[in-house]
């Protein structure tokens, strides 16, 4: 019984990444041609934005008259969900795993770049159909693509180095102003700064070195964790980052030149969600290559065993030096986009609560992977967003699954394994034989 | 002039005086052996030489290089290798990437080549590879070139930590009881591998050991070290012979 079912699922294995590429490009398209006529006609007014949860946790109203119509609402979105996600994800995933399989595979051996490449501009195009229904979903998304670059890094030292940093809210802090600071005293009329001074269409262009500045400024003020706690291993680095972030928090909070507490608002428009994408995607590729070279790899070595790493030529102080500052550096990267999604930054929401979230999107996901930080910072935005509605009792649900996550994976879902595009693009064995060539 | 030279080191931890005048002269090619029971300093010899500690006192001179008060990194880029009493293995890292590691001294590909993927990286990477897959092929474990290292049995890791030690291309090699923990089988085995390696690359080594019979067979000379002094040097059956060594060291084997 058990064995004939997991024969009929069969596909789903079998299925490569395009086939669910194109799934996806079937649903968001699906979505947009009838997803509107469908979600009025079940009666739920407009499109769920997020799968529905925002709408069956919103109203908890147990009175005796509302309880049937939120009893049909609920309804009305499961039937949405199956319609519009559940049945094309079975149906076209069924229909087409040969089909995508076949061209995959060609693709594959003509050239496996041009193959990956294919890849990610499918999956912007799936992300970008998919996220044109609602500003609130493209927000979301934006947040998340934002944070999937701050679990990278985080992971990178706590993970990969194997250290205890909790700074990464004052890396993004500062990455956060100085970006803010530059474009707005720039491209913007502001209180702050005055004119602008330069015309806003060169904005766009004037963009990267913004990120890349702040990303910078932040990586040199991690010097000042580096420095004192790297002399030695153990608990420093957990104490020393920690008051960094608190320091961090406070300088802002006095400096009235960029609004004190009271934050800093009006940073031009410019994270817009492509330019967001190729950051993400240019950060995980480079954090990828970073902990897949045997330089990146000296990290293991030295959180495995430091001596042992020194015995064998590593130099371990300038790796834990580098792995830090680069951590540091995509931190004040993801901290400028996300000043410049926001558009406005105030010195109280980089301090504890967020670094909880960051700490939770990295151990949800799993220490020391790639995949593992993408998987936990996108199921721990979306959770979060999801449970929105439950206000307060948000707080209870995440810390119960991280809680269960930690009993029963002490190291995350996906810890400790190696993210290959390559060999993610590849085709995928079709068992009857049928490809012969695979 | 000798390969490594160590001259009068002391060295105190605190109060203690754990090493006291420690001389030692090795060539080119030797195999030298440190005896000595158990708390005399032989482990702290090895590491005062490869620069985990720093002596108190003395020099250490490394291809007539005094090396001092360097750390174990360069030393070791140097080409002096090691392995551990108790392994000191990278738990989370397959055997490849174990020996990968050690050419750590060897890649200048750099920064950029780590974060872009660039062609010398390419290059270096598989070079180094290369070489470790080699050095796995002589020491018998490379069908296990893409297990985790704690997933071997002791022997395989024991010749991984080998593998690691002389994929920093050494000229000596340090090997701290290589046979701790080995079964009469495995000892042999051990023993084939150390002679093998010795001719293969020509090198020094220089190694503590408690098994009599191990440091007997292998040893050109032999040093004997109680309380951090060395009480005896000399040929295998000069050392044996001696009385101040029975009485320290075997006199105790022979009762037992």
């Amino acid at each position: 019984m058990a064995s004939k079912l997991t024969n009929k699922a069969a596909f789903f294995k079998q299925t490569p990444a395009l086939g669910w590429l194109l799934t996806g490009l079937v649903i968001a398209g699906l979505e947009m041609a009838v997803g509107k006529p469908l979600a009025r006609f079940l009666g739920i007014g407009k499109i769920p934005a997020l799968f529905g949860f925002l709408i069956i946790f919103k109203k908890p109203s147990l009175q005796f008259p509302f309880i049937f119509n939120d009893l049909g609402i609920i309804a009305g979105v499961i039937v949405y969900d199956i319609l519009i996600y559940l049945l094309p994800l079975v149906l076209v995933t069924w229909l087409t795993y040969r089909l995508t399989n076949r061209v995959a595979g060609v693709l594959y051996r003509k050239s496996a770049l041009l193959s990956v490449l294919l890849h990610i501009l499918l999956l912007y195009l799936v992300l970008r159909l998919w996220t044109d229904i609602s500003t609130y979903r493209e927000l979301v998304t934006r947040l998340t693509m934002i944070a999937v670059i701050v679990t990278l890094s985080l992971n990178v030292i706590n993970g990969y180095m194997g250290e205890f940093s909790t700074s990464h809210p004052g890396f993004m802090a500062v990455g956060a102003y100085v970006s803010s600071v530059f474009t707005m005293a720039l491209f913007t009329q502001s209180d702050y700064f005055g004119p602008a001074r330069l015309p806003a269409s060169l904005a766009p262009v004037f963009f990267p070195i913004a990120l890349i500045l702040g990303g910078a400024v932040a990586a040199f003020s991690a010097l000042a964790v580096a420095i004192p706690s790297f002399r030695t291993r153990g608990d420093y680095l957990a104490i020393i980052s920690l008051a960094y972030m608190f320091i961090v928090k406070s300088l802002f909070e006095n400096l009235e030149v960029v609004g004190g507490p009271r934050g800093l608002g009006g940073q031009p428009d410019l994270a817009s969600f492509p330019v967001i994408f190729v950051w993400m995607a240019l950060g995980i590729w480079i954090i990828n290559n970073f902990v897949r070279s045997t330089l990146g790899k000296a990290l293991n070595a030295v959180r495995d065993d430091e001596l042992a790493a020194d015995a064998m030529t590593v130099n371990t102080r300038k790796t834990k030096m580098t792995a830090f500052l680069f951590g540091a550096f995509w931190a004040g990267l993801a901290g400028g986009l996300l000043a410049h999604v926001l558009r406005y930054i105030n010195p109280g929401s980089f301090g504890l609560q967020k670094l909880a979230e960051v700490l939770a999107m990295v151990y949800f996901g799993g220490l020391n992977s790639v995949l593992g930080s993408i998987v936990g910072a996108v199921s721990i935005n979306l959770l979060g967003e999801a449970l929105r509605p439950l206000e307060l009792y948000k707080w209870i649900v995440i810390p119960v699954i991280l809680i269960l996550v930690m009993i029963y994976r002490p190291t995350g879902l996906i810890a400790f394994r190696e993210f290959d595009l390559v060999e993610i693009v590849k085709p995928k064995e079709i068992k009857e034989g049928d490809d012969a060539t695979a | 002039m000798p390969l490594l030279e160590v001259k009068h080191m002391t060295h105190y931890f605190g109060g203690l005086r754990a090493v006291h005048d420690f001389n030692l002269s090795i060539e080119k090619g030797e195999i030298r052996g440190l005896i000595g029971p158990n708390g005399a300093g032989k482990s702290t010899v090895f590491n005062l030489i490869t620069g985990i500690y720093r002596p108190t006192e003395g020099q250490v001179i490394f291809k007539g290089q005094n090396i001092t008060g360097k750390r174990p990194h360069q030393i070791a880029a140097m080409g002096l290798g090691r392995t551990f009493q108790n392994l000191r293995l990278w738990r989370h890292m397959t055997v490849l990437e174990h020996v990968k590691m050690a050419r750590y001294s060897k890649l200048t590909y750099g920064l950029v080549g780590a974060f872009f993927d660039t062609r010398k990286r390419r290059r270096e990477e598989a070079e180094a590879e290369k070489v470790a897959r080699d050095l796995l092929d002589l020491l018998g474990v490379y069908n296990v070139a893409h297990e985790l290292v704690t997933n071997l049995p002791y022997g395989m890791q024991r010749r991984v930590e080998m593998a690691r030690a002389l994929a920093v291309e050494p000229d000596i090699l340090f090997l701290d009881e290589p046979t701790a923990g080995m079964n009469p089988e495995e000892l042999v085995e051990m023993m084939d591998v150390i002679r093998q390696v010795h001719q293969e690359f020509d090198l020094a080594i220089f190694l503590i050991e408690h098994r009599m019979k191990f440091v007997m067979e292998l040893c050109q000379r032999i040093q004997t070290l109680v309380f951090g002094e060395v009480i005896a040097e000399g040929t295998p059956e000069e050392i044996q012979n001696n009385p101040k060594v029975i009485e320290a060291y075997l006199g105790e084997e022979v009762e037992t």
